[in-house]
């Protein structure tokens, strides 16, 4: 079994319908990523402040969710993970030099590219503008592309998997990332409480000033 | 009364959107995207404008070679996104027209700051081969390396710039 819809064979009757689903969970995407507080710049960034760690909480737990659902499908024989990993080849050095260059983008824009959809749906101009950005950078990089040279395709190490690096079964695997998220969910917690103490008590004085100086 | 500053609680919240990517994953064979719509709006805009400069571009004909740049399946998922976020927003009362911002920040230089961003995303989503969508959550769901390199670093890369564009936010 591949999938229910094999996209790129599809006649087009099924097509359509595959596009219609394609509306339906951007729909439901879109719609989580709103009520999680996603469409708020402040909300993400809050992350790389230290003052709100939603945005840890939220991927990570999207991540071990999909992660012990897919395990557990591909077990049952409901879902070929081999089929899925197919489409997320490791391209080692341009994945981590993208990742850098897209979490300084996400701290000065305030949203990610989906996030940012999310807040332009909502009527926020900056949400819109990174939109507009993103395009604007994407097509850049496709005018660029040739002048780097054997970058895009370097550290190629096709479909590498986590068990397969560190050569664990897939079930254990994905204990040892939720066992990591849940320590990493207690400090991002710690953290934003200990900030969050901090803040009030650089307060706390101004507030006593303004209340005598009532009476 | 609706409260506008209310938001799910984000445990729930990410086995919700945990639950959409699986779904996506099982039924469609792949997971969600973003950047990727963008790009194709941007292809097709171009290829209305100037179609000898997108043929001979390799990166941007490889997208309009079989079947026009907006016949893809994430233009359509990320029509689904509107959607479902303006439906968020209004229903949660948090609709509206504004620039997000700090109180002491210009609107021009937050709209400035906001699209020198997305132009550094969109540039850094093509080398990387997808987003904080498209590659760290849908890639890392399934265990790709790359997908969880990849997300390592656009935490270490955010962290390594916060400092310098806090003003916005003030």
């Amino acid at each position: 079994m591949n999938s229910l819809f094999p996209f790129e064979s599809l006649g087009d009757a099924h097509r359509t319908l595959g596009l219609g689903l394609a509306v339906l969970f951007g729909l439901g995407f879109g719609f989580v990523l709103e009520r999680a507080g996603f469409g708020r710049a402040q909300k993400l960034v809050g992350q790389f402040y230290g003052s709100d760690m939603t945005v840890l909480k939220v991927m990570f737990t999207a991540i071990v969710t999909a992660m012990i659902g897919a395990v557990i499908l591909s077990g049952a024989g409901l879902l070929d993970l081999e089929v899925v990993q197919l489409k997320y080849p490791t391209y080692l050095w341009p994945m981590i030099a993208g990742g850098l260059l897209l979490g300084a983008g996400f701290v000065v824009a305030g949203y990610c590219p989906g996030t940012s959809v999310v807040a332009a749906a909502s009527g926020k101009l900056d949400g819109l503008a990174t939109v507009g950005g993103v395009m604007l950078g994407s097509l850049a990089y496709a005018e660029l592309e040739p002048a780097m040279g054997a970058f895009p395709n370097s550290g190629r190490l096709g479909v590498f998997t986590l068990p397969q690096w560190l050569h664990l079964p897939a079930a254990l695997v994905v204990i040892v990332v939720a066992a990591i998220a849940a320590a990493a969910f207690l400090g991002a917690t710690w953290i934003e409480r200990r900030l969050a103490a901090r803040q009030l008590a650089a307060e706390a004085p101004a507030a006593r000033t303004r209340s005598g100086a009532g009476h | 009364m609706k409260n506008p500053d209310r938001f799910w609680n984000p445990y729930l919240a990410g086995v919700a959107l945990g639950v959409v990517l699986l779904s996506t994953h099982v039924v469609m064979g792949h997971g969600l995207g973003a950047a990727s719509a963008s790009f194709r709006v941007g292809v097709a805009a171009l290829k209305a404008v100037v179609p000898e400069h997108v043929q001979a571009v390799p990166g941007l004909a490889s997208v309009v070679e079989t079947r026009p740049a907006l016949d893809n399946w994430i233009v359509f998922e990320v029509l689904g996104v509107v959607l479902g976020g303006a439906l968020g927003a209004l229903s949660a009362g948090r609709s509206g027209r504004e620039v997000l911002k700090g109180a002491t920040f210009g609107s021009g230089r937050r709209i400035a700051l906001a699209t020198a961003g997305g132009v550094m995303m969109g540039f850094a989503a093509r080398l990387a081969r997808g987003c904080t969508s498209g590659q760290a959550l849908s890639g890392g769901a399934v265990m790709s390396v790359g997908a969880w390199a990849f997300m390592l670093s656009v935490f270490a890369g955010g962290y390594a710039v916060a400092i310098l564009v806090r003003r916005q936010w003030r």
